[in-house]
């Protein structure tokens, strides 16, 4: 009856259990994680066509349109130059995904190579490797990111690595540990017996094995790279105005809290959805690799 | 409610302690119900131990779980009676469960690792119960703690009561729990494969203190096991569960000498412990030694010593072992944890630099090579683990498991090694369609067939096997073992057998040597040394071997 039971048969004999099939797959992903996913891709598609979602200029206002309240016209509202909030949103999210972008790679490249070094090699170089990770890990990130920044100067490509910097740490300390673990198991040293050289097994199954664990935190790290971004573009030390970077625009619409809501709200709102699906893709990564 | 312990010595026309009736339960998952036990029934009079035999995912703990209203979160029972002494409990809220469990019904859980709090004493972990269900004042309770403690045969209970868990060792642990299960003098006691995580001497002396505790006190027993030489000692009568099903039940002994289903058939025929010796006979080994008595041994190991710890605190592991094993032989190393029977396996494999001693494989000696020499050693030297859901990385499929070895000796094209790898996993009873599909998929005993297959495509003359069963259910066991000798003989393996199963080892091995705290305590061919151990320890871990006492006839006058 079913077309699939003749196919699965056929495939599958005796006690081996079936493999799931398309809509049980389907039916596993939940809700939140789907939700989450969606609200990336849209900020993605801000960054990568952001005339597809809005018409406005997000750097042009018009005048007699200043502060006028969300509606249909104008969904997030305007800000004190007319200009529209929305667009502003819209065409700031390449600068705040990019910069996140940045951070996490800069955090996961020189943070994983540190802790495998460190988890693979062993003895004095591990120590001196770990105990320099130990030193970022004691200074405050924030504090971290705003030497970093003063270092190299001010701008979004700036701040973005100040963030990846102060990132390093984790990643060190996630990808030793897994490392370490991995190295430990009866499939490493199963390989060794089957004749594998050192840097084969390194490649073929500790580091595989380890970058489960690594991948959900470079998600967590996303979001949190987009919160720390956004603070350094509010304080002033990332993109000058009139670009429309997130933490930047928020801290513009400060002096209007009292009166116009949706300045320093709507965006706010943004920045904290995409923080949210972030964390939510990061916890659904490590589930997975917990399986 | 008290309870009228006249009952037991009349068993016979009064109400049973237990009695299960048409028990169904399911577990819900992801809005899915599954049906696990598909109408069970059982009972349990008074002063008689009931033993519940399966394998994994036979339902056998779902059984017990439900009795003592403790089923996980997704359990469910959806139909079916559970009477306690005759009082209807099936649908008892969990509050009124808590006055059953602890005080009419004792539960001995399986890990004595984990079933205690590290954190609390041993006494106030006896206490505990004791103090839930308020049943005298502190002092009382404490004085009750040492005399439960002394019962299950703890010396010096004073000193244990202010002890930690892990200040004891796992038998001391587990007659802990025994000590809480009984602390109330409940009418029946749950243990649900409470020794199978004991070596064999230990688990003995366990299963003898719950023995003692039946017949002087009157407690009955449901054992929950899936070692059905076990149950052969211990129960009066056993019920085999399959697939949630009972498939058999009554009489102990009329059950396993005249099984009536083809399931305990199986069962019976698959359990090493109840059928000794297998074809390994004395006669066929010494035949087999004598004709290869001119070969070099395979393996020969000299004077090993293996230390550990740093200068100043030093472990000796392995202490001056000696043994050699003849070519197209097994030689089993046998011992219970911590006799260093893994080490000596690991020195073997060379994995681990000896502290002094020779160790030579193929006539070549291990202990001088490093990087390549041992790498290239290791073509001829491999092993399978203990543990088929670590050996095998989660992330490969099987095929490029078992191509592996291959590919690291580059040894033929891609074309001839898969082939090379179809024929392995043939060898190994595994359909070829599996190579595409990861170890999660597998079942345990699949795993451990890609584990052996890896092992044995390079075409090895000596394959270390450590410990190779344990993790398996029996009929699966059977099955391995039986895999194992069919592929020695075709491609004329020696096998290093380490295990601490002895009737596992008499079913495989031709010569062995017992390992006790480091040392070689006993060595010889293995048929020989069953029918006429020397040494006292010798003596002691094949006594102890279950399923070799008569089955228990009711102990009844």
């Amino acid at each position: 009856m079913n077309p699939n039971t003749s196919t699965r048969s056929a495939t599958v004999t005796g006690s081996v259990p079936a493999r799931p099939s398309a809509l049980e797959r389907l039916r596993r992903v939940d809700v939140g994680t789907a939700l989450a996913w969606l609200v990336v891709l849209v900020a993605v598609a801000w960054a990568l066509a952001p005339g597809l979602f809005t018409s406005a200029d997000p750097v042009a206002g018009v005048a007699a349109d200043a502060l006028r309240p969300p509606d249909a016209e104008y969904p997030f509202g305007t800000d004190a130059t007319g200009r529209d909030v929305f667009a502003r949103v819209v065409y700031g999210s390449v600068h705040s995904l990019s910069g996140a972008l940045i951070a996490v790679t800069v955090g996961l490249v020189a943070g994983t190579l540190i802790g495998a070094v460190a988890g693979t090699v062993g003895g004095l170089v591990e120590d001196v490797l770990m105990r320099v990770v130990d030193v970022l890990l004691a200074v405050p990130s924030l504090l971290l990111s705003l030497s970093v920044v003063i270092v190299l100067g001010f701008g979004t490509a700036q701040i973005a690595f100040a963030v990846g910097v102060a990132g390093v740490a984790a990643f060190a300390r996630l990808a030793r540990s897994e490392v370490v673990r991995v190295r430990a198991t009866d499939y490493v040293e199963a390989a060794y017996a089957g004749g594998g050289r050192f840097l084969t097994v390194l490649w073929r199954h500790v580091l595989p094995n380890s970058l489960t664990a690594v991948a959900a935190l470079a998600a967590l790290q996303f979001g949190t790279a987009i919160l720390a971004i956004s603070t350094l573009g509010f304080l002033g030390y990332g993109a000058p105005p009139p670009t429309p970077e997130w933490g930047l625009m928020i801290a513009e619409g400060r002096d209007y809290v009292a009166t116009s809501w949706w300045l320093t709200t709507l965006p706010g709102l943004v920045v904290v959805a995409v923080v949210l699906s972030a964390n939510r893709i990061s916890a659904s990564i490590a589930r997975r690799g917990r399986a | 409610m008290t309870r009228n312990r006249s009952d037991v010595s009349d068993p016979d026309g009064t109400t049973p302690v237990l009695e299960v009736e048409d028990l169904t339960v399911a577990y819900t998952s992801r809005h899915v119900e599954t049906p696990v036990l598909h109408g069970v029934s059982l009972t349990v009079h008074p002063g008689e131990v009931v033993a519940v035999v399966g394998e994994s995912g036979s339902g056998k703990s779902t059984t017990a779980q439900a009795v003592i209203g403790l089923l996980p979160d997704n359990g469910r029972v959806t139909g079916g009676r559970i009477r306690l002494n005759g009082t209807d409990i099936t649908s008892w809220s969990d509050r009124r469960m808590e006055s059953v469990r602890g005080r009419r019904v004792g539960l001995v859980p399986q890990d004595p690792g984990t079933s205690l709090n590290p954190v609390k004493r041993i006494g106030d972990a006896i206490a505990e119960v004791m103090r839930i269900h308020r049943w005298a004042d502190e002092r009382r309770i404490r004085a009750r703690v040492l005399e439960l403690l002394e019962r299950v045969g703890i010396p010096d209970p004073e000193r244990r009561a202010r002890q930690y868990p892990h200040e004891l060792s796992g038998g001391m642990r587990q007659r802990v729990l025994i000590a809480a299960a009984i602390a109330l003098r409940p009418e029946l006691i749950i243990a649900d494969e409470a020794t199978s995580a004991l070596d064999v001497t230990v688990q003995r002396t366990v299963l003898d203190l719950i023995d003692e505790l039946r017949t002087e006190d009157g407690t009955s027993v449901l054992f929950i096991t899936h070692d059905l030489a076990v149950a052969s000692d211990r129960a009066d009568r056993v019920v085999v569960l399959e697939g949630g099903r009972v498939r058999e039940a009554g009489d102990t002994a009329t059950v396993l000498s005249t099984p009536g289903h083809a399931y305990t058939r199986r069962l019976v025929a698959d359990a090493p412990a109840l059928n000794g010796a297998g074809h390994r006979t004395a006669e066929r080994t010494a035949a087999l030694l004598a004709e290869r008595a001119d070969l070099p041994p395979a393996i020969a190991v000299t004077d090993l010593v293996q230390e550990f710890g740093t200068r100043r605190d030093r472990f000796r592991a392995v202490d001056g072992v000696s043994f050699t094993v003849t070519p197209g032989t097994t030689h089993a190393i046998v011992g219970e944890s911590g006799s260093g029977k893994t080490t000596t396996a690991r020195a073997v494999m060379g994995f681990r630099r000896p502290t002094s001693g020779e160790v030579s494989v193929g006539g070549t000696e291990i202990g001088p090579l490093r990087g390549r020499g041992l790498r290239d050693l290791r073509r001829r030297l491999q092993m399978v683990y203990q543990n088929p859901y670590g050996s095998l990385d989660p992330r490969r499929t099987v095929g490029s498991i078992v191509a592996e070895p291959l590919v690291n000796y580059r040894i033929g094209d891609r074309a001839e090694r898969a082939r090379t790898v179809a024929e392995f996993l043939e060898r190994v009873a595994l359909p070829t369609h599996l190579s595409d599909r990861r170890p999660r998929e597998l079942s345990g005993g699949q795993r451990q067939r890609v584990a052996i297959a890896r092992a044995l495509v390079l075409r090895p003359e000596v394959v270390v096997l450590d410990e190779p069963v344990s993790a398996l259910d029996v009929t699966v066991q059977a099955q391995i073992l039986d895999l194992l000798e069919r592929l020695q003989e075709d491609l004329g393996l020696t096998y290093l057998f380490i295990s601490h199963d002895l009737a596992v080892v008499r079913r495989l091995s031709h010569t062995l040597s017992v390992m006790r705290g480091g040392r070689v305590v006993e060595s010889g061919v293995t048929e020989k040394v069953f029918a006429d151990p020397r040494h006292e320890y010798t003596r002691g871990l094949i006594e102890a071997i279950p399923g070799r006492r008569e089955p228990a006839l009711p102990a009844r006058p």
